[in-house]
């Protein structure tokens, strides 16, 4: 590959892909061989790890490249079926891959608002706000509030939120990459932290935007392949189906039984139930606003909204969002089938079993610390539900052995977590790093800073937010999930209304914006503090996790009202808003703003 | 914006907006509306599925892959009708 990405190499993406995921498969099965032949564990948890982490190496020095707009937006030359997939893997993390199926088996339906809301935001995605801001075509999501709202404050801002959104996610990520790395290497927590972010910065460092979207695409070829293997050997297994999507309600109805049995008083289908198995008002609310939540913080985190800058047009990004969905849904669609195969594997060959004749995945993971506890109150050998306590993050990881197959499957499954963590954090690290190298550092402090330097600069920057990243991880912060949901919050609280009010609404002003924006953010960091930290009541019952739910309509509120009271933005400002909305035509820039 | 009279300029945001209102009030329904009836949903099983639990779980997620191409090819032919679709 040149500096420019070549045409012929997009156009035979698809057999590049194809080969190598054909290699892939190739490699399992030979390290599956390699198995029977007698190679230890150990050696096979290495393979996976490090030829991964390798190939994903490998593509990311061959991209490689000093053009601004090759490192900003992979060369605007994705298509979007590529796209998709690297959406994909930029989207799902180690919480999608390893944690929600398990956070589906403890709380059944009620959990279902993350599958909800970790979905229905690619509407609003397509909708409201991919094609414009690809029209709009420059390199972040603070430039477009920049030129909107025309100054460095409303820029400011969008730095601000980003950052807070994306780096509490970004330490989140790194986190896990450190849990899976030392998992699979036998090494402690803070060494595999920095082997992981070697891996981290291998695929962004060199190459940029488009380093990271041809990993991401490899990465989520090995995510999904990870993800589908073990559940639908399993479904086979069972009910003879190879589908698990379809078989699952089969395991749903026996689980339904064997709750009955076991005097279960919430069952797993059941919504809205609190622990004493009556509806409750508290329930159903706060389902409906994580899932709002998490749907707007969806549309308004930036390493979401920064892929669609790079497909080749309007249109492709607006099927690009399609695809997008498509290859995200094959991963959320599956995961309720994990959840009820685990159940039902626990409800009947688990509980109410002689505790010294368990199976022997419960054997195995009991011995790993804290994943999974059993503890014979009664000292009667039997074990019961209260005294077998599981941790989320084991569902995933344990169905390579409840589904009976070999150790080399638990490695895939290592390798797709991996790939999971490795490719969000990469895409989180890009949002931020760009944001300071092009907002803060060539727009605020050096406007006049060559090509040359300002990829040095990104390059400096990226390095320095990826060692911050990871020393924050290291020192293994308190309510790592709740961090991941409070990026959410952050960013839909703060960035949301003014980019959908940005385009849709033209009287939006510059100033409407900027108050709206830093109003409903702060409500929405009061709220998400003041309940964590300093005992504040409970809004109406609503939890901590959906804090964006206050902060949301008061950014609407806020905008609307400021920019009716200020005065309308300028006829040049009205038009540079209808050249945004339609595909066709040059942008027609407000004097003295145009650049890149 | 060259290509289009201010009249047709409207004609074709007024067009866009409808199909926008038009796919949020599905997002609705099935993001919110369908979820608010779980309980009752759930007492029709099909195929060992309840359905409220399957279209939160499966439903609605299908729902949205259609609804994302759906709109993407519906405004394709808004863009084409105006003329305003890129080469």
């Amino acid at each position: 590959m040149a500096t420019k990405t070549s045409k012929s190499f997009v156009d035979n993406l698809g057999k590049i892909y194809g080969g190598y995921a054909g290699g892939f498969i190739g490699f399992v099965i030979l390290l599956a061989i390699m198995e029977q032949m007698g190679v230890p564990n150990k050696i096979i948890g290495y393979c996976f790890v490090f030829l991964t982490i390798g190939v994903y190496a490998y593509i990311g020095i061959l991209s490689r490249t000093s053009e601004l707009s090759e490192y900003y937006v992979a060369g605007r030359v994705v298509p979007p079926f590529f796209n998709g997939m690297a959406t994909g893997a930029d989207w799902m993390s180690a919480a999608s891959f390893i944690s929600m199926a398990g956070g589906l088996y403890l709380g059944g339906y009620g959990a279902l608002g993350y599958v909800l809301g970790w979905t229905g935001g690619y509407v609003l995605v397509g909708v409201l706000l991919a094609p414009y801001l690809r029209k709009f075509g420059q390199f972040t999501v603070p430039d477009f509030l920049g030129v909107r709202y025309e100054g460095n404050a409303a820029r400011i801002c969008g730095v601000i939120v980003l950052f807070s959104a994306s780096f509490t996610y970004i330490v989140a990520q790194t986190f896990g990459i450190g849990i899976i790395t030392s998992r699979f290497l036998d090494i402690p927590f803070e060494v595999a932290i920095f082997v992981g972010l070697l891996g981290i910065l291998v695929c962004s460092m060199l190459g940029g935007m488009r380093a990271v979207t041809w990993t991401q695409v490899a990465q989520y070829i090995i995510l999904i392949i990870a993800y589908l293997v073990p559940v639908v050997w399993l479904s086979t297994k069972l009910y003879g189906l190879p589908i698990p999507e379809l078989t699952y309600g089969q395991a749903l109805t026996e689980i339904a039984d064997l709750e009955k049995k076991l005097n279960i008083i919430k069952p797993h289908v059941g919504a809205y139930v609190d622990a004493k198995g009556q509806f409750s008002w508290v329930e159903f609310n706060n389902f409906w606003a994580l899932t709002l939540t998490l749907m707007i913080g969806t549309a308004s985190l930036p390493h979401i909204l920064m892929r669609y800058f790079t497909t080749p047009n309007v249109k492709d990004a607006r099927t690009s969002v399609g695809w997008s969905i498509f290859f995200i849904f094959l991963l959320y669609f599956t995961a309720p089938a994990y959840a009820a195969f685990a159940k039902r594997e626990v409800y009947t060959n688990v509980i109410g079993q002689q505790i010294s004749q368990l199976p022997a995945w419960v054997q195995n993971w009991s011995q790993v610390g804290g994943l999974l506890t059993i503890k014979d109150a009664n000292s009667d050998g039997i074990l019961q539900l209260s005294e077998f306590i599981i941790n989320q993050d084991i569902i995933v990881l344990s169905m390579p052995e409840i589904a009976g197959l070999p150790y080399v499957i638990s490695g895939l499954v290592a390798a797709g977590g991996l790939a999971a963590a490795l490719s969000t954090a990469d895409g989180l690290l890009l949002a931020i790093a760009n944001a300071l190298s092009h907002d803060v550092y060539y727009k605020l402090i050096d406007p006049k800073a060559s090509t040359v330097r300002r990829l040095v600069v990104a390059r400096v920057l990226l390095v320095g937010v990826a060692i911050i990243g990871a020393a924050v991880a290291g020192t293994r912060p308190a309510g790592i999930i709740q961090m991941v949901a409070w990026a959410f919050s952050l960013a839909a609280a703060g960035l949301f209304a003014p980019l959908v009010l940005g385009i849709w609404w033209k009287r939006t002003t510059a100033i409407g914006a900027i108050l709206g924006m830093m109003s409903g953010f702060i409500i929405c960091v009061v709220y998400l503090v003041g309940t964590r930290y300093f005992d504040m009541p409970l809004w109406f019952g609503i939890r901590n996790i959906s804090s964006a739910l206050f902060g949301l309509p008061v950014a609407f509120i806020v905008t609307w009202v400021v920019s009716l009271m200020t005065q309308a933005p300028s006829k040049e400002m009205q038009d540079f808003v209808d050249s945004i909305r339609t595909p066709k035509g040059e942008l027609a820039w407000v004097k003295g703003q145009q650049h890149e | 914006m060259a290509q289009l009279s201010p009249a047709q300029r409207d004609a074709y945001w007024r067009k866009t907006s409808r199909l926008m209102w038009i796919i949020m009030g599905w997002w609705v329904f099935f993001s919110f509306l369908i979820p608010a009836f779980a309980v009752q949903l759930n007492s029709i099983v099909i195929a060992g599925f309840p359905l409220g639990f399957y279209m939160a779980a499966q439903g609605s997620l299908v729902s949205y892959v259609v609804l994302c191409f759906w709109n993407a090819s519906a405004q394709n032919k808004i863009d084409q009708e105006f003329g305003v679709a890129e080469d």
